[in-house]
Order: C-alpha cells, then structure tokens, then sequence
C-alpha cells in the first residue's frame, strides 16, 4: 500500500530520529567500550534527565536548547560520582556485581521518579515547536534538525577528545590495557568515573534535544534503550563512528519498514538487520575484529 | 437530590426535621436501627491510582470522595439516621490483580458497596471477586460489554459500554457527514494494537462500509510509539476524508501534534473514546493541534447546572474536569439513593434497591437509571468538537452547546 514518493521524508524523518538513537547509543558505547560493562542504569538515566530538562522549563523557564549547558555538566558529575561512590566500591573489581549494580540503580532511579511525579505524562509547548523546514519534498521539524546538528557536533567533539586529549588517550589506554595503564600512572578509578560521567552527559544532551518534541513520563527512557542496546552491538562496541552511523541507520531501517511493514511490525525490520550483521559480522560494522 | 444548599430553606427544614422524627420514632419501636445509626456507612473506592492508569485513577478517586464529601456535609443517609458515608480507599495498582487485593481488603472492612475499577480489566476481576460476597459493585467507566454478561447479580455498569459507543458514534458519523451534505467518503483508521484499539478498528471496519463510507487503511501501532511521522506520511499519501484515531493520551497527542506538523488537514479528525480528544488538558496544552477534533466519548450533561457547578469545584481544585470525575461522582450518588431506598447498609438490600433504581440526580445525559441485567439503559455517548479552546456538546441535538464545524476550515 505504501507509495513511493512517501519514502523520501521517511527516510529524512528515519535520519532525525536515528540521530537522537545515536546520541544515547554513544553514552552507552562509551562506558562499555572503557569499562567493558553493560550500564542497564541508561534508561534511567535518561528519563531522569529528560525531567530534569523538564523541569529546567517549567520551573526556571529555561528554554530546553540553553538548558544543555547547564545539565550536561550536572550530569557529568552525577555520572561520575555514581561511578566514582557506588558502582566502582559496589562492584569490587567484578564485571558481574557491576551489571547488578546498575540493574539496581535503574530500578531505584525509576521508582525514585515513580513515587515523586506519579505516572502523568509531561509536555513541554514551545513557540517553535510546530515549526517545519520546507525542503519542497518534506516537512522536517525543526527541532529535530536542530537535534540532527546538535548530535553531529556532540560526535565530533567525542571523538576529538578522545584522540586529542590526554584524558581521552588515558580512556583509550584503559579501554585497551587496564593492568599496563594502571602501570604507567593512570589513575584507572578516575577514568572510569570520567567515562561514566561523559556516557550520562550524553543522556543530558539527548534528554534537552528530545522534550521540545517529545513527552516525559517515569518510564520512557526504556522505549529508547533497547534501540539504543542493538545500535551498540551493531556498530561495534566502544566505537563512536559506530554509534553514529548505527544510530542513522537503524533510524532509516525503523522509519522504512515501519512504512511497508506497519508501524506494529516496523520494529521487527531493527532486529531482523541487527541477526544479520551479527551473523555475518559479530563484531558489529565498525568493530575491532576480536 | 443531594445537592448542597448554603442555607437551610423552609422545605428542607421541614425535611430534616421530618427525618429525624420518623428517625426517633424507629428508635422506639425497632431497636434494629440503633445499630446503623451509630456507625458509618463504609463504601468501597477501587481506583488504579498507581501504574499505568495512575492519571485516570486518581481522577475517578477525586470525583468519588467528593460526592461522599457532599453528602456528608448534607446530612449523610438520612434513612439511616444520618449516618455518615465512610470512604474505604483501593489502589488497584492498574492491575486486575491489584484489583482483586483490595475487593478482598474492602469486604473484610465490611463496606457496603463498592464502586471503581475504571479499566475494563479491573472491573472484570474485582466485580467477580465482589460477586463471591454478593458485594453489590458499581462499575464507573469499564466499557468492555462482558462486565455485564456475565449474570452476575451484584454487578451494575452506570456508563455505556463498547457496543452502544461505537453504534453512537457512527450514526452520528452519518449525521454529521448528511448535515454537510455528504462531503466525505473516505477514511482511516489510526488504532493502537492492543485489545481497545484493535477490537474498535474491526467494528468500524464492518460497518462503516455499510454506511456508505471506504475505509483506505487502517493503521495498527503500537502504545508507546515513539513517532508518528510516518504514519502520519502515509496519511497525507492516501489524503483520506477523516482520519479516525483510537488510541490512549499519549499516542493521541503525539499524532494531532505530527499532522498539525505535517499540515496534514483532513475534513475530520473524529475519534471514537478518542485518548485526549475530550480532554481539556490536551485542549489547554495545544489549542491549535486540538482545535476542530472531533470526539464520540463520555461526557456530563452540559445543561444541568449540578454537573457545571461541579466542574468550577474541580476547577478550582487545579485538576481538569474529566469524565473520570463526573462519573464516579454521578455513580457515588447512584449509590448513596440506593442507600436511602434500602433504608439498610445489607447488601442483599442496597442489591434490590439498586436493582429497581430510577435515579436520576446524576451528572450525565442518561436520563432516568434503569438497570437491565445491569446494565444501564439509560446509558449514552455524545459527540464532542474542540472549537476556540473549549469543549463543546455537538450532538444529540437536546444536549448539543454548540453546531458541528464540518468540513474543518482549511
């Protein structure tokens, strides 16, 4: 039933909103490329920052695109202490505590949210919030183009630090060799946190670039984390390319097959790439072969 | 019936004084009603306030101890002496389970009654649990049909249910579509997948061909759907007549909010029990998406001035007039006449009494109560349009505020 001359916008919209997967796929890519943990606290995370963004507006009227500056700081010591004073002490050296750890997070951060806002469902209306670029053959909203750029720049300045800095050469060197960093004087418990607190800064970003056109209730960071789960395998774990053009692709593939497939099936057509490549390549598209 | 007066006129003293001397006479002759009068009366509220449904719950707990809040500052059950109405308050936790703990909980507190449940499941389960200790229950908003085919005695349905909503709104479809001369013949259908939206896109797929209109697509999604983009492409590929929704607030909002993105404007967007299209809060927080949507839903009588006062008091509270509220506060009044016409808080009694109820000091267009294995007759949907950032009553035309705008102004 689906017409051709449809596909063109779904694919610009399927590129908007992989943008948005993206960003959240690169926070958790990070903390598993370096601590070789899955963070099942993400979801969380993101809701809670999502109200925060929430309330940033409500509250101090602070417009969701100015409010970037202000959480993705707080968010990056939130992460850090969490790693820094609870996951890094709880775990005691064990990849396995640590997976129970954030579980438990993500359950008490949830709940936490649950208890203080009760289930409502939260909007923000902002005067640009209808607000469509006229491409002639789409209408692309503008917030979301302002998430596709603000996204790109985010991956940019990842990877530049990363490969610049000497934080970032010490997060690589860690990710790589953990004993032989520790022997060269990196101080491995302040990398991890510093990694932790830059995978939840990304959380701040995303949350800020979602609310304009998005809602928030204390469960809606989980409708984002398993996409963003399968981004991570898919283009390669701990790799920031990977995540970025993962995070597209898998926007293009949800939007395209939800157009041919429907909407309820459309989510089939993410997994179904996702077997694949992990048939064919299991380290995913931008992988270090194992 | 109960409504409260700020001062006590010559009728109404006469009334009470009345009461209470029939009152002291019963003390003398029956010493059975002692008893009652020195208790309260205690009537089970279900509610899921917390979960998924927490909004809709705490909404029908705020309509429900309101009205036990004015009858009791008017004097409680006068048949049983003034005995004042006590809230035993649920939390079915959204769920059928979370239901079924508390009817348990409720008829060890030995209510009287109870009334709640909201969600179709819920009122499934807790009706049946209540029904093993001939619990009369009155079910508030439970639109699903087998609530009440179930043959059970004690279980009573004040609202419409599936059936009759769904035959509403597509007569009114016809109506509205002949008053305009008959300016649309296709449409289609946005549904969410589960047992809700997909059982109503099925009935209008049978029946709205019959009625002279095609349906084009009908389009499943699933709750939550995190983007209606497409959906909303395939919308403007097809360029139906009206676009009909079915699905919960979220999903609602998000898909009025990408076609008013997408500047896709159908002659009508005309939901059925539509998520948000009857709901102020979707109304205040985007006005230009809302405007114009129509709606086939629960609604309070625009022209009793019981149900108006009623909104301003919910106003004024901060909390948005839902039909959550008015319902369980109509169906809180429902039992309170029951009350007083079995002269008894026995169960068996206030049964009976419900039974033959002919109520009608309630909120809602329905008329006089008449239950028929209990199911109210009475029952109805109205039709409702957002026209200038209010809600307005289209059709029938006895209750009707406002004339259907249709086609949509381009």
């Amino acid at each position: 039933m689906a017409a051709h001359h449809i596909l063109l916008p779904a694919v610009l919209n399927g590129l908007l909103t992989g943008a948005v997967y993206a960003l959240v796929a690169l926070g958790l890519t990070l903390i598993y490329g370096v601590l070789h943990i899955v963070n099942f606290a993400h979801g969380a995370l993101l809701t809670a920052a999502l109200f925060a963004a929430f309330f940033a507006h409500r509250l101090l009227g602070l417009d969701p695109y100015l409010a970037i500056f202000v959480l993705t700081p707080l968010f990056f010591l939130l992460g850090y202490g969490l790693q820094r004073f609870v996951i890094g002490p709880a775990a005691h050296g064990e990849d396995r505590n640590i997976l129970l750890v954030t579980l438990g997070l993500a359950v008490i951060i949830e709940n936490a949210l649950l208890f203080a806002f009760r289930a409502d469902t939260r909007t923000v209306n902002l005067p640009y919030g209808f607000e469509v670029l006229d491409l002639g053959v789409a209408f692309l909203a503008v917030p979301r183009v302002i998430g596709f750029c603000v996204v790109l720049i985010v991956a940019l300045a990842l990877w530049l630090i990363l490969n610049l800095t000497d934080t970032g050469k010490a997060m690589r060197a860690v990710a790589k060799e953990k004993l032989g960093a520790e022997l060269s004087g990196i101080d491995v418990g302040h990398i991890y946190a510093v990694t932790f607190g830059l995978g939840t800064a990304c959380l701040a970003i995303a949350a800020c670039l979602l609310i304009p056109t998005y809602y928030v209730n204390p469960h809606v960071g989980n409708a984002f984390v398993l996409v963003a789960f399968t981004i991570v395998v898919l283009g390669g774990m701990g790799s920031v390319a990977g995540s970025l053009i993962g995070g597209l692709f898998v926007g293009v593939i949800e939007s395209v097959s939800g157009l041919y497939l429907g909407e309820s099936l459309g989510q089939m057509g993410i997994f179904l790439i996702f077997i694949v490549v992990l048939l064919f390549r299991p380290s995913g598209l931008f992988g270090e072969r194992a | 019936m109960f409504r409260p007066y700020s001062t006590v006129s010559r009728r109404r003293f006469l009334q009470s004084t009345g009461l209470s001397a029939v009152a002291v006479a019963g003390l003398i002759t029956t010493p059975a009603i002692l008893r009652a009068q020195s208790a309260t009366v205690k009537l089970g509220v279900l509610h899921p306030v917390s979960g998924a449904l927490s909004y809709s719950g705490q909404q029908g707990r705020l309509g429900a101890t309101m009205a036990i809040d004015e009858i009791n500052a008017a004097g409680g059950i006068k048949a049983l002496g003034g005995a004042k109405i006590e809230a035993v308050l649920g939390d079915a936790q959204s769920t059928p389970e979370g239901g079924n703990a508390e009817v348990e909980k409720m008829n060890s507190a030995d209510v009287a009654a109870i009334v709640g449940g909201y969600a179709s499941s819920i009122c499934l389960t807790a009706s049946q649990t209540a029904a093993r200790y001939d619990l009369p229950y009155v079910v508030d908003v439970g639109v699903a049909d087998n609530i009440v085919a179930r043959g059970l005695k004690n279980t009573f349905r004040f609202g419409p249910g599936f059936g009759v909503i769904a035959k509403t709104a597509i007569d009114n479809l016809v109506v509205i579509n002949e008053q305009a001369g008959k300016p649309a013949k296709t449409v289609m259908i946005v549904h969410e997948d589960s047992l809700f939206g997909s059982g109503l896109a099925k009935l209008l797929n049978a029946q709205l061909p019959e009625r002279g209109f095609q349906v084009l697509e009908t389009i499943p999604h699933p709750t939550p759907t995190r983007d209606f983009n497409n959906v909303v492409l395939k919308i403007k590929a097809q360029s139906p007549d009206i676009v009909i929704p079915a699905n919960y607030y979220n999903e609602y909002v998000l898909l009025a909010r990408t076609m008013q993105q997408q500047r896709v404007r159908p002659k009508a967007i005309y939901s059925v029990l539509g998520g948000a299209a009857s709901s102020y809060k979707f109304v205040k927080e985007f006005p230009e998406a809302a405007q114009y949507i129509m709606d086939c839903n629960h609604w309070f009588d625009p022209r009793s001035a019981k149900a108006l006062a009623l909104k301003k008091k919910v106003e004024d509270q901060g909390q948005f007039y839902t039909y959550e509220v008015y319902m369980n506060y109509s169906c809180v009044l429902l039992l309170a006449d029951a009350l007083e016409r079995a002269g008894s808080a026995d169960r068996a009694k206030i049964t009976a009494a419900l039974e033959s109820s002919t109520f009608s000091g309630h909120v809602m267009p329905y008329g006089q109560t008449k239950f028929v294995n209990g199911k109210n007759q009475g029952a109805a949907t109205v039709n409702t349009q957002v026209l200038g950032g209010d809600i307005q009553v289209i059709l029938p035309p006895t209750f009707a505020t406002a004339k259907p705008v249709f086609p949509m102004p381009a």
